[in-house]
């Protein structure tokens, strides 16, 4: 009992009282991914297979699309799964590969990220702030809401600006190629859009490897003019983090293979040469800016240093990044599950039904059966479900435990195991009854020799899920998982709960004294009178009962029921 | 109830006993009906694989049903001009939902586009239609791995029948049950026509894990009836097989009803309410599988198992001999024991067919009454001075 308070106390804590559901109940996108090394077969080196995984969730988290999860699963697996969303462009998005670029850099502004509208307005983008933060600031200048009834929309976070008015190619073929990327000259259309871009970017920023890029770095702090890619991410072989030998700062290293080192040693040559910010080149993957480092010399050999203010983390992310752009794994779309919410809803609640109606009749039949002590199955049946539901409400917010539909089928069918231990007890007391002891000695001894029967039968439903769990394929896991814990807990509840109440009730007279409804009567037991009660018939007739209920043989028919068939 | 708890209480005793063995070919000849009637339609109609296990893509939405939606969604669907999509099949759920299967399709140039038809003629927006969309490469992944769970999991069982009977005819005639249920299992998903999915595998390797069970509980008493049985002059190996079948017959039987009534609501649920998805696979294989668990302990691994061992040489003396004393028994009564092997209904329990009634005889070698005592081993039990 005071496990079960601790229980519930346990989820007040966590202020949480619904279980975490899956996606195929709560509605949402799962996708499963695929990797395979782009150059031959063999396995997939999990640190790949990690790095890939935290780039793509930065890429679902810029999404916008709120709580998402992106897990490995196997050796070359990514599962991305997230709710509520049933678009085509996550998966779109989802499925893409990184992609690295070197891009020169023409102009480097200061940009304030976006704030509440109170503060100062004129803090945004320091070129020409009236007209492109034309709606945010306007709004925020009156911070105040006031019932003018002007229709001005409330104040809110500062909207992305008006898309750049040249419409701008969104496919490759139209630009500027690499070999002469770094003559590029931007246009006074790019200058103006330059100057109407802020960040965050917008989703539809086209990304085009042969035209010009507005970027922002990472933080949005930041924005970058940059030109067509000078050099495919491709080409860069490795990077690393550490300190130089004669140095103290850490600093990055990159490592080019042949082509790629020709055409960085040409571009930091011509790159040193101009005058800030155009001797910058920036590192861009998946359209933001890592890093924009400034050259001062050409670099041969295909061996540069990036250094800075790096910090030991900034410069092991960043190498991280490059080496991820320059991952030989590619990634294919494996499956994708895509719930829309009404048909979560619906499964839920078939679900929620088919629990309901299993329990109803499992103690409808325990009560027509087992008479009164329906009860006890009932209430073994209520501790064990509150104690279920507990348990699965911790372990989503503890461990991210997610109940899906094959889930909750697994817990329905463990109501039936539930009950079934109850089923073993009691004919196992009614067999004591019947070798003639009394009905509160049977509760014990029958007890003794039940809970070993109980022990094993829970024990090979709980390693059969526990086999299963391992041999299960996607959501079905799910099925054997709650099996098993419905299992356990019903030992628990057997050993803790059932045992002690029925003890409790062989001593009330109702059940003790087998009361016609109590299904402990003696018809129902199959004995002429419970031992050790007083029977009507007397002495002999309760030494004839005891005789002839220990008549029975072991392993041997019983052909001396004669004086019981005769009394 | 009570004239059911007392029946099983003289089943336990041995009063009433319904002779499984002797009958033994009425429930083989059952089984085997059942069995071809699954094979065949394994044979003929063959399960019908979801798209886990083939690949391909399932299109759901919400839409008013008419005779004309299942055409009027096939001409939506190859007015996509995808290629391959001829043999889409498609088919309504309940009264309010359509459903599509094509082959695998790539996830961004084509399922957007066929969502989009879908929905277009369905008259919900395309993210509100719901899909499934496998890889063929995937498919046969999962195909690879079905196998895998499948092939591991029954020799894990055959493991543990190995090791926990040690005997060469228990594991055998468990084997058989095992088989037969599987095959039964199997053949109704051939009949019925539901899908096979990975939920189908996982609940068809559950109930190999309950038939198992099953059998465990009536051999484990099987096991304690026949202990001494050499030795006995009054009870053949089937004889003692028979008992511990009718002994642990109510309570196998109460097991069996609790546990397949909450499935028997997953069923409902999720063939009725839902139509389509993971419970009905699931619930399925659980449902038949227990019951037919059941089934097979009962009147198909215990009649196998005692046949099995009748031809023990050993056991066929024994046999013999209580025959033989049995025959000696008749003469003297001037045939006016009924014994069970011939199953002519003596007394009240006529109306019951096939019940028959063991009854003492007087004049038969008195045989002492036993009881279990603390120790587990039988004890004699006197009657009292009055009644001797």
């Amino acid at each position: 009992m005071a496990f079960v308070v601790l229980l519930v106390g346990l989820m007040g804590l966590s202020k949480t009282w619904t279980p975490k559901l899956g996606l195929d109940l709560r509605g949402g996108t799962t996708i499963t991914l695929t990797a395979a090394n782009t150059a031959g077969g063999g396995a997939v080196d999990p640190a790949s297979l990690d790095l890939a995984r935290t780039i793509i969730q930065s890429r679902v988290d810029s999404l916008g699309v709120g709580e998402s999860e992106v897990t490995t699963a196997g050796d070359r697996q990514i599962i991305v799964s997230v709710p509520n969303v049933q678009e085509d462009r996550l998966v779109e998005q989802v499925g893409q590969t990184a992609v690295l670029r070197f891009r020169a850099v023409y102009a480097a502004e200061q940009v304030t990220p976006p704030v509440v509208p109170s503060s100062d307005p004129s803090a945004t983008a320091s070129t020409d702030p009236s007209s492109s933060a034309g709606a945010p600031s306007e709004g925020s200048s009156a911070p105040s809401p006031s019932a003018t009834g002007d229709n001005r929309p409330l104040p809110g976070l500062p909207t992305a600006p008006p898309a750049p008015s040249t419409p701008r190619p969104t496919a490759e073929g139209q630009g500027t190629p690499p070999d002469e990327a770094i003559n590029y000259q931007p246009t006074e259309a790019d200058q103006a859009d330059f100057a109407a871009f802020s960040c965050p970017a917008p989703d539809d920023n086209p990304d085009v490897s042969d035209q010009p890029l507005f970027s922002c770095n990472q933080d949005g702090t930041e924005k970058y003019l940059l030109g067509p890619t000078l050099i495919q991410g491709d080409t860069l072989t490795g990077a690393s983090a550490g300190i130089p030998q004669n140095g103290i700062q850490w600093v990055v290293n990159l490592t080019f293979n042949n082509e790629g080192g020709t055409a960085f040693e040409n571009i930091t040559g011509q790159l040193s040469s101009r005058t800030a910010p155009g001797n910058q080149f920036a590192i861009v993957l998946d359209g933001d800016t890592i890093s924009a480092p400034s050259v001062s010399r050409a670099i041969p050999g295909g061996q540069a240093e990036i250094s800075g203010s790096f910090t030991q983390s900034s410069a092991t992310d960043l190498a991280n990044v490059l080496k991820y752009g320059a991952l030989p794994l590619a990634f294919e779309v494996s499956e994708v599950s895509n719930v829309s919410a009404t048909l979560g809803g619906e499964q839920l609640q078939a679900g929620i039904i088919a629990g309901i109606i299993g329990l109803i009749l499992v103690v409808a039949y325990c009560f027509l059966y087992y008479r009164g002590l329906g009860i006890v199955v009932v209430a073994s049946l209520l501790v064990a479900g509150v104690i279920t539901y507990s348990s699965m409400v911790l372990l989503g917010s503890s461990v991210g435990f997610a109940l899906n539909l094959p889930g909750i089928a697994g817990a329905i069918v463990a109501i039936g195991v539930t009950a079934d231990s109850f089923v073993i007890y009691f004919e196992r007391i009614r067999d004591e009854v019947r070798d003639g002891r009394s009905l509160r000695t049977a509760v014990e001894t029958g007890w003794r020799r039940a809970r070993q029967t109980v022990l094993i039968a829970d024990a090979v439903s709980m390693l059969s899920a526990l086999i299963l769990f391992i041999l299960a394929i996607g959501s079905v896991k799910g099925f054997a998982f709650t099996l098993g814990l419905t299992t356990l807990i019903d030992v628990l509840v057997v050993f803790v709960f059932t045992k002690p109440l029925m003890t409790i009730l062989a001593r009330t007279k109702f059940f003790g004294g087998g009361h016609r409804l109590s299904g402990l009567d003696p018809a129902h037991l199959g004995v002429k009178a419970l031992p050790g009660t007083r029977s009507r018939r007397g002495g002999v007739g309760s030494a004839v009962t005891r005789s002839s209920s220990g008549a029975h043989a072991v392993g041997r028919p019983a052909p001396a029921v004669t004086p019981g068939e005769k009394a | 109830m009570s004239k059911f708890s007392n029946l099983g209480h003289r089943l336990y005793t041995g009063e009433v006993s319904y002779d499984f063995i002797a009958r033994r070919r009425r429930w083989y000849a059952l089984s085997a009906v059942l069995l071809l009637i699954s094979l065949g339609a394994l044979a003929f109609r063959g399960l019908d694989f979801g798209i886990e296990f083939n690949g391909g893509a399932d299109f759901r939405a919400t839409t008013t049903v008419n005779s004309q939606t299942v055409d009027t969604m096939r001409t939506a669907v190859e007015g996509t001009g995808l290629p391959n999509l001829e043999d889409a099949t498609i088919n309504t759920i309940g009264g309010n939902q359509v459903r599509v299967q094509t082959r695998t399709l790539n996830p961004t140039t084509e399922v957007p586009v066929v969502r989009a038809a879908i929905g277009a003629e369905a008259g919900v927006p395309a993210d509100d239609v719901a899909y499934n969309l496998i890889g063929a490469s995937w498919g046969d992944q999962i195909t690879q791995r079905a196998i895998i769970a499948l092939g591991v999991f029954l020799v894990l069982v055959g493991l543990m029948i190995w090791v926990y009977f040690r005997n060469g005819a228990m594991s055998g005639a468990a084997l058989v049950a095992l088989v037969h249920d599987l095959i039964l299992t199997v053949g109704i998903y051939a009949l019925v026509g539901f899908t096979v999915t990975p939920a189908t595998l996982i609940g068809v390797l559950t109930i190999l894990g309950y038939s198992l069970y099953d059998t465990v509980v009536v051999f484990d008493k099987v096991r304690e009836n026949v202990r001494g049985i050499r030795a006995s002059t009054t009870q053949t190996y089937s004889d003692a097989a028979n008992l511990a079948v009718n002994q642990v017959l109510v309570r196998s039987i109460n097991t069996t009803i609790i546990g397949v009534l909450p499935v028997a609501a997953l069923l409902f649920a999720g063939a009725v309410i839902l139509g389509e998805g993971p419970l009905k696979d699931l619930a399925l294989a659980l449902f038949v599988g227990m019951i037919s668990g059941a089934y097979s302990s009962i009147f198909i691994a215990t009649p196998i198992l005692a046949q099995l061992k009748e031809r023990d040489p050993e056991m066929k003396k024994l046999s013999a001999r209580v025959h033989a004393r049995r025959a000696k028994a008749e003469k003297k009564d001037g045939g006016e024991v009924v014994g069970s092997q011939d199953g002519e209904p003596v007394g009240a329990l006529a109306a019951a067919p096939g019940l028959t009634v063991t009854r003492a005889v007087a004049g038969t070698v008195p045989v002492r009454p036993v009881s279990e005592g603390g120790a587990k081993r039988p004890q004699p039990q006197h009657k009292p001075r009055s009644q001797r």
